[in-house]
């Protein structure tokens, strides 16, 4: 289908026909005062040539360090196959065309992404992707207050260890719709949220309770008896995942004794690089019973008219062009282009592939736990397991150290200070399959001079 | 359908809700075939909880077809005593039947002469018709 702009010639004739003298008269209802005139802030376009330039320039400050950071984006190999086929021209559009008869092979990447998530997070239902992680836990969270009918509390209970920018954009999109959110607090000695916690609101109303596995300190928390303890009181489960650890993990679907109700995380680690936050994509899947209060939308698997099988769009009319205020969601759309490296991603890793990679983080990660538990003055901090993250306490403010070894080409982690205060100087450490043994040692020594020369 | 084939004890609104007093005080509720043809095949219906209050006007079913979603208003505001069970299952009933099988809800309404500020067969017979 061509797309072609329209002409000086189309626009006269259109403006004719709807007996406008301009398209500028076409916004003459907006009083003049609320129209900006002129941008004078906004600098004069660049050629082409001098846009590379100034890229380049920004792209040799960025440098190429070792980067130990994860907090949420994490750094993994990605095949090279899996970015030369997307940005192939088929998938790489700015707008996914969604019309069965002229996109068959864009639904179906969206039905095989679809399929494949199900299958890892032990679910019924995925819909197409959402914006990144922190989108997917306030669209879940909304979703729970609209599936949990016996609940008329919109009370949403959550761990503190859930990742603090999922919680920041949740309450930002779902406070001022009535929904309150109560914070558990997580063990001290061991880092994560014994079922314990949970015992103020036994016999209470609560909408729907958030599990993060692993949390944000890369802790595991005991699934099973958080499911298992939401259910009890009539609330849904929202399970927060990292795809990449559900190659080792219980998939959510067989948390206790009944699964979680809705799965939610960012789809980053399959496939998509670190990229200065984003753009990355968020996943949702669910049971088939909640599947019509899911927000987004779902390719499905049909026949056509001469018993053929093909892809469409199904679910729509719960979206916001049609439904309106009442609408599933009026922010959510597809991350089409992300999703379909994710898609590739797993499709190139398989199953094995996939564990592999997972169990391969965490070992890296166990021995840059010992490398550098090994420095004075660092310990770690949480005694339970975890994925591919651990706290680790320093004895001094942890920024100066951060700027010190990045000095040295080392991103050595994220400092926990402003979200954790309590936790004292902290640092929230990452390896995954793509660091070496001798980045682990160029670490611990960067870290070890540092430390004796500050 | 003509005018003539809807049933003449049926009370209308003018969002396209049909109520049929019963025998026993309790008030049915469906939508009219003018709203189920405007519609079209219907793929889903999300019924409200027995035991639950609506107040005149509020939202008290969704119909979602191939093309849209839409809210069923309460013409009449009572309590749920009845749902149709069957629709989960075949929502196509509200296609082939809307004043029969296509019933979406039963309430007891608050008050006894509810629904006689509603338009007749004929008066919303004339109005879909021009609308």
């Amino acid at each position: 289908m061509p797309f072609i702009p329209h002409t000086e010639q189309d626009v006269r004739e259109m403006l004719a026909v709807i007996g406008a003298p301009s398209i500028e008269a076409l916004f003459d209802e907006i009083p003049s005062a609320l129209r900006v005139q002129s941008l004078p802030d906004v600098p004069a376009g660049l050629s082409e040539f001098e846009v590379m330039q100034l890229m380049s320039a920004r792209a040799r400050q960025d440098g190429q360090p070792l980067c130990f950071i994860g907090a949420g984006a994490y750094e993994h190999h990605i095949p090279a196959a899996v970015w030369s086929t997307v940005t192939r021209g088929e998938f790489y559009s700015a707008y996914t065309p969604y019309q069965a008869e002229a996109s068959q092979g864009t639904l179906q990447m969206i039905y095989e992404y679809q399929s494949m998530m199900v299958s890892l997070t032990g679910m019924e239902v995925c819909n197409a992707s959402l914006y990144d992680g922190a989108s997917a836990v306030a669209e879940a969270v909304l979703m729970a207050v609209r599936a949990n009918r016996r609940s008329r509390s919109a009370r949403i209970v959550w761990p503190r260890n859930l990742h603090p920018h999922y919680r920041a954009v949740a309450i930002a999109t779902a406070s001022n719709q009535g929904v309150r959110f109560e914070e558990l607090p997580y063990q001290p000695a061991s880092g994560h949220t014994p079922v314990e916690t949970l015992a103020p609101f036994a016999g209470q109303d609560f909408t729907a309770l958030v599990i993060a596995q692993p949390n944000f300190f890369g802790v595991f928390e005991d699934v099973d008896a958080l499911t298992d303890f939401a259910h009890a009181h009539g609330a849904l489960v929202i399970a927060v995942v990292n795809p990449i650890s559900l190659a080792l993990l219980k998939p959510p679907g067989k948390w206790g004794q009944k699964g979680a109700n809705i799965v939610v995380g960012e789809g980053q680690p399959l496939g998509c690089p670190l990229s200065s936050g984003g753009p990355y994509f968020g996943f949702m899947s669910t049971r088939l019973e909640h599947v019509r209060q899911m927000p987004g939308r779902v390719a499905g698997r049909t026949l056509d008219l001469d018993g053929r099988p093909g892809f469409t769009l199904t679910l729509q009319a719960r979206e916001q062009h049609i439904r309106r205020a009442k609408a599933t969601s009026n922010i959510c759309t597809n991350q089409g282009l992300l999703m379909t490296a994710g898609t590739l991603y797993l499709s190139l890793l398989g199953a094995e592939g996939l564990e592999r990679v997972a169990a391969l983080s965490m070992s890296r990660t166990e021995e840059l736990a010992c490398a550098l538990t090994a420095i004075p003055g660092v310990r770690r901090v949480f005694a339970r397991a975890g994925f591919h993250e651990i706290v680790l306490a320093l004895d001094r403010p942890v920024a100066p150290v951060l700027a010190a070894l990045s000095e040295r080409g080392i991103e050595g982690g994220f400092d926990l200070i402003e979200h954790y205060p309590e936790l004292g100087p902290a640092l929230l450490v990452c390896a995954t399959e793509t660091k070496t043994t001798a980045d682990i040692a160029a670490y611990a020594r960067a870290l070890s001079q540092v430390l004796q020369h500050s | 359908m003509t005018i003539s084939d809807i049933p003449s004890e049926l009370r209308f609104t003018r969002s396209h809700e049909w109520l049929r007093p019963m025998p026993d005080g309790i008030a049915e509720i469906g939508i009219s075939d003018h709203a189920q043809h405007a519609l079209g095949d219907l793929v889903f219906v999300d019924l409200p909880d027995i035991g639950r209050a609506l107040g005149v006007g509020e939202a008290c079913v969704v119909v979602e077809s191939v093309k849209a979603a839409s809210d069923v208003y309460t013409p009449v505001a009572g309590t749920v005593v009845a749902v149709n069970d069957q629709l989960r299952h075949t929502p196509e009933l509200i296609n082939r039947d809307p004043y029969g099988g296509g019933w979406l809800v039963r309430l007891r309404p608050d008050s006894p002469d509810a629904g006689s500020a509603l338009m007749s067969a004929s008066e919303y017979g004339a109005l879909s018709l021009d609308g």
